[in-house]
């Protein structure tokens, strides 16, 4: 009994610090980490650039690190220290670098503002039109008026 | 009769011009800058872009200006390209040579790389000349560097007398290296 107590406990013992460092361990993998940043020597995305040298490279350097337990975040900083800041596939969000944010941004209003005049514009000239229907068709005159009675005089039984 | 632009159209058309000026920008900035090149090919000789970066080992910084009066074959690789390995045992065998009598000198200058591949790559093929890291995109950009490798003979003035853009071989050294070393020795 007492031997099989310290077999359990020894077990406990080992499995402990195994799942605690499991726990520790960010979990992040090569995947996440290619789909937000750039193989600088290729141009393209990391998730890219299959064959390119370079590239397999920087899919090392990253499969080490995830090894080693690093976050993306902390994954990230490893690989702006090692190819610069270009390696970020998002642009940065200050300076000239916030011109990548700002002007789709401005487009997509100013597209929507000319949408909601043109509109806005279509609407307003429909209305007229259609209260220029409403108002019967235009006075033909004084003239006109006297010519149509006179003739309907004439053929009065 | 005179017809004013509605304030929707000008803002439309401001939007337009901000995204144009912007894709021009980044095909400005995609192109490598070719003034040192077309310097040579008036038959003149740029001045060098200067630059102070770190070492490869880590052990401090090192800039071009450590090196006036001498030659410098500046060399851009990574480890990750293959003709820089081919290159590598023709480029040590001239740094003995052009190091010698103190009259010229190899320097190496590793960019887009991991830095432990890199010092892999120093000690597989016992590259003995000083080695930099352009770790931030910092240096190559001005010399137009748009693959790798590239090779830039530097003159005692600093001063950019040959170029090779790709792999060097014995012929461009003999024929680039050796009458920039002569001069003035």
């Amino acid at each position: 009994m007492r031997r099989r107590l310290a077999l359990v406990l020894a077990a406990l013992a080992l499995a402990v610090p195994a799942g605690a460092t499991a726990a520790e361990c960010p979990k992040t993998s090569l995947s996440a980490v290619e789909d937000e940043v750039m193989c600088p020597v290729c141009g393209t995305p990391l998730g890219l650039a299959t064959e390119a040298p370079q590239a397999q490279r920087e899919r090392e350097f990253i499969r080490r690190q995830v090894d080693d337990c690093r976050s993306k975040d902390e994954i990230k900083a490893a690989l702006v220290d090692e190819f610069g800041e270009n390696v970020l596939a998002l642009p940065g969000s200050d300076g000239f670098d916030l011109a990548a944010y700002l002007v789709p941004g401005l487009a997509v209003l100013l597209g929507a503002g000319a949408v909601g005049a043109t509109a806005i514009g279509w609407r307003r000239s429909r209305t007229g039109a259609e209260q220029g229907t409403a108002a019967g068709p235009p006075d033909p005159g004084a003239a006109q008026r006297d010519r149509l009675q006179t003739d309907l005089d004439r053929y009065e039984l | 009769m005179k017809r004013s632009l509605s304030p929707f159209a000008v803002a439309a058309l401001i939007g337009v011009l901000a995204l144009v000026g912007l894709l021009a920008y980044g095909l400005v900035q995609s192109n490598p800058d070719r003034g040192i090149d077309e310097a040579l090919g008036r038959g003149e000789r740029a001045q060098a872009p200067a630059f102070e970066l770190q070492k490869l080992d880590g052990g401090g910084s090192g800039s071009l200006e450590d090196y006036r009066g001498k030659v410098v074959v500046l060399n851009f690789w990574g480890s990750w390209c293959p003709p820089c390995r081919a290159e590598s045992p023709l480029l040590q065998r001239w740094h003995e040579r052009i190091s010698k009598n103190g009259g010229g000198t190899l320097l190496g200058v590793d960019a887009l790389d991991v830095t432990s591949d890199a010092l892999d790559f120093v000690r597989d093929y016992g590259l003995t000349y000083p080695m930099l890291k352009d770790s931030d995109e910092q240096v190559y950009p001005d010399y137009g560097v748009a693959s790798f490798p590239e090779t830039f003979v530097i003159d005692r003035d600093g001063r950019v007398a040959a170029i090779k853009r790709g792999p060097v071989d014995e012929e461009f050294m003999r024929e680039e290296v050796l009458p920039v070393l002569e001069e003035g020795a």
